[in-house]
């Protein structure tokens, strides 16, 4: 009775990528803008990521023991959620909102929705905007510590680049592509998600349907209605600031939230891309991308029931024969 | 050459290097012979012989059910043991004639066949029909049925579907290097049937001496050619190598002589050869033994009827623990139960695995990830597809175009969750074609 032959359906091999090592990749396309923040906006930054991946971790585990469910941390989902949460909060939050919003995420958004593949709201982006509504003052305040001339950290209070833009002054478009800007913790330097973007591209875990259609519709859409027409110090600006690159990158092509259907990738992109455009330029706040991207998230069903494929060799059969 | 391909598929382990060298050896079964009476699409054939009766090499022991069905031949000389259900490869129990083997291969007179110069496009069709060739690359339709279109001229293309893309698989592959001439001379046969087509011999890259051979092979021949395909699963579904190769697409409401395609396998093309130049009935063909938990994998010439434990026995035997054994290739083929069952006209190999990597990934969560549609080569959505056959909606299957499926298993090959969708969608799709036939 050792080892009985087994039978199954075809077919009978399997590819090598897992669910989990997509996460894992993801992961690690996330560290350099993860860095980049520890780096510029010091330890606390890197208390907040801690705190936050190890809330969302905690919580997904104490659930599903608690309802008796296959504990399911091992697949690294809630640790992607943890780091994207903790890359959309700014430094100076108190160390408690992580916390609650790492719980909202994984226990609001995710689990009471189904787990794993069942969310339809980004869970990271759905705890941003629940702080964000719940504690604004805190969550947009972009006070950080940096270092000083006299080799001190002085504390440095400024709005974010988007929002000095706003009011008309210029800002330094090199140093929003670095990241040394005010923002919040992932979102600043431009450079070190296009880094892990450029890594999740090599690694096919997001193609360029999504954000291309993205970004080339949002700058579109600035051209004819930022103000500024062509001007590309303008349009590099809006880019790198805000959380766009964050959002195109790495929010935008989450898999559970965004369209299967190839057509509907385009169309999610293009919405997405007016919907920012319209955020940022007519809204109240500079910022737009979250509310764009879980609003996005709320059409999707609705993008998929009109993007349907045709199959392989139906074209000609249209209006003949059915099948 | 520019390759010729097509949108979606996978890139598997191929396989081959464990059998592509290995020449065909012909194998004498030891045992009794089974021989289902239904091995191939269409009405079961009906035994003209009974228990007791001695048969030869050749002789036809069972007559065709119909228009839509075949022949089946003795493969070896000795007497009929039984007619009574026996389990094949597919787990089914069918009704088969027993033949216990004599040993002595004492051969009946071969079919009745005018020179080939003299017979008329009935001739030929009759020949094919009576030696009871049917699809060997694994579907067995009737092969006379196949060649015999509404509209002969409106063909154009005969396409010999060399392409093999199955893993592990190199039954074609072996045939094409030892009987090149075999291929021409069958191909040559079919466009005497269709005066408006020309002949393709489609081959994968993978397979550069084929290519060489069979390009040598037809270097005279006005009407043939040989196409070369990029190596990717599933280049040698019907479909995939008709969209390659002329570029037209062919859905689920069409026949390829629809779209002026007819599509043989090497082997039932070597088979058509046999029994119109030389009236040989179809008592044989090539199977492959292979897999990583075969000692010596091997290309058989094995007689129809033939034990498969017989041929792995004579293929070394297993040399570890053999987790699964497979019917086919390991993308669309039957695991097996048991390996006491008959070989018959559709056995193009056994493919015996070491691992077996169904049961040692545990399906999770979809994550809705989309590598199933970038895999799928009818342009279909599996992750939606297998949603729908969890609700038993069959309704949405259908409006998600779930009936074009080929059932290749791409999409479950590279779903990174496990998720068994090829089954879930093959059992959607039975569902669908059992409420059709009731209406």
């Amino acid at each position: 009775m050792s080892d009985l032959r087994k039978v199954s359906s075809s077919p009978h091999i399997r590819d090598k990528a897992t669910s989990s090592n997509i996460m894992r990749d993801v992961s690690i396309a996330l560290l350099p803008a993860a860095a980049y923040g520890v780096f510029h906006f010091g330890m606390n930054a890197l208390l907040t990521i801690l705190l936050s991946v190890a809330t969302c971790v905690a919580t997904e585990y104490i659930y599903e023991k608690l309802m008796h469910k296959p504990v399911t941390v091992k697949d690294l989902s809630a640790v992607v959620t943890g780091l994207l949460l903790a890359m959309n909060l700014p430094v100076s939050v108190p160390f408690w909102m992580p916390i609650l919003g790492g719980i909202f995420a994984i226990l609001v958004v995710k689990q009471l929705f189904g787990g794993l593949g069942q969310n339809f709201m980004n869970p990271a982006l759905g705890a941003r905007c629940f702080l964000m509504i719940s504690f604004a003052g805190r969550m947009t305040n972009y006070t950080y510590y940096a270092l000083g001339a006299n080799s001190g950290y002085d504390a440095i209070t400024t709005a974010t680049p988007l929002a000095v833009l706003r009011e008309g002054a210029s800002v330094n478009v090199m140093d929003m592509i670095v990241g040394n800007t005010a923002g919040m913790i992932g979102e600043t330097s431009a450079i070190a998600i296009l880094i892990g973007a450029a890594y999740l591209l090599f690694r096919g875990v997001i193609d360029l349907k999504i954000p291309g259609t993205y970004i080339v519709t949002f700058i579109v859409f600035m051209v004819f209605f930022g103000g500024h027409g062509f001007d590309g110090t303008y349009l590099v600006a809006q880019l790198a600031g805000g959380g766009l690159m964050l959002g195109a990158w790495f929010m935008a092509t989450d898999y559970v939230t965004s369209p299967i259907t190839p057509t509907g990738q385009i169309v999610y992109g293009v919405i997405l891309g007016i919907l920012t455009g319209i955020f940022r330029c007519f809204g109240a706040s500079p910022e737009g991308v979250s509310y764009a991207i879980i609003f996005s998230n709320l059409l999707v069903p609705l993008i998929e029931k009109y993007t349907i494929p045709l199959a392989f060799g139906k074209a000609k059969a249209k209006g003949g024969q059915k099948s | 050459m520019a390759t010729l391909t097509f949108k979606g598929g996978v890139h598997p382990y191929d396989g081959k290097e464990l059998s592509k060298d290995k020449a065909i050896v012909p194998y004498l079964p030891k045992g009794d012979l089974i021989y289902p009476l239904s091995q191939h699409i269409g009405a079961p054939a009906a035994p003209v012989v009974a228990k007791g009766d001695r048969v030869l090499v050749g002789q036809k022991i069972a007559e065709a059910g119909g228009f839509v069905s075949s022949p089946v031949y003795a493969s070896v000389s000795g007497t009929v043991k039984a007619i009574e259900p026996h389990f094949v490869s597919t787990g089914a129990k069918v009704n088969s004639i027993v033949v216990e083997n004599d040993g002595l291969y004492e051969e009946a007179p071969g079919l009745s066949i005018k020179p080939f110069e003299e017979m008329s496009r009935d001739d030929i069709i009759g020949v094919i029909k009576e030696s009871g060739v049917v699809g060997m690359g694994g579907a067995g339709f009737p092969t006379h049925v196949k060649l015999s279109p509404k509209d002969p001229d409106k063909i154009d293309y005969v396409l010999v579907n060399c392409a093999e893309c199955e893993p592990y698989l190199t039954s074609d592959y072996r045939i094409m290097i030892e009987r090149p001439e075999k291929v021409v001379g069958g191909l040559k046969v079919v466009l005497e049937l269709f005066g408006n087509a020309q002949g393709c011999i489609c081959i994968e890259d993978n397979k550069p001496e084929a290519i060489t051979i069979m390009q040598k092979a037809c270097e005279k021949e006005t009407r043939i050619q040989v196409k070369v395909l990029k190596t990717k699963y599933p280049q040698g579904a019907e479909r995939m190598l008709i969209h390659a190769v002329t570029g037209r697409d062919l859905n689920s409401s069409m026949l390829p002589a629809d779209l002026g395609c007819v599509v043989d396998n090497c082997d039932t093309i070597t088979s058509i050869y046999d029994a119109v130049i030389l009236g040989k009935p179809l008592i044989s063909r090539v199977v492959t033994i292979s897999g990583e938990a075969i000692a010596n994998p091997s290309n058989f010439e094995s007689r129809m009827g033939t034990n498969v434990a017989e041929l792995i026995e004579a293929a070394g035997g297993f040399k570890t623990q053999e987790k699964k054994v497979i019917s086919g290739g390991p993308m669309m083929g039957f695991a097996m139960f048991d390996i006491e069952v008959p070989t018959t006209k559709t056995t193009s190999a056994i493919t015996c695995l070491a691992k077996d990597a169904v049961s040692e990934s545990p399906t999770t969560a979809c994550i809705n990830c989309g590598r199933c549609v970038s895999a799928c080569d009818e342009g279909l959505i599996p992750a939606r597809l297998a949603q729908f056959s969890e609700k038993f909606d069959l309704d949405a299957f259908q409006k998600w175009h779930g009936m074009e499926c080929v059932e290749c298993g791409c999409c479950s090959y590279v779903c990174p969750a496990k998720r068994p969708l090829a089954q879930m969608i093959k059992n959607v799709r039975r569902m669908v074609m059992a409420n059709r036939a009731k209406k």
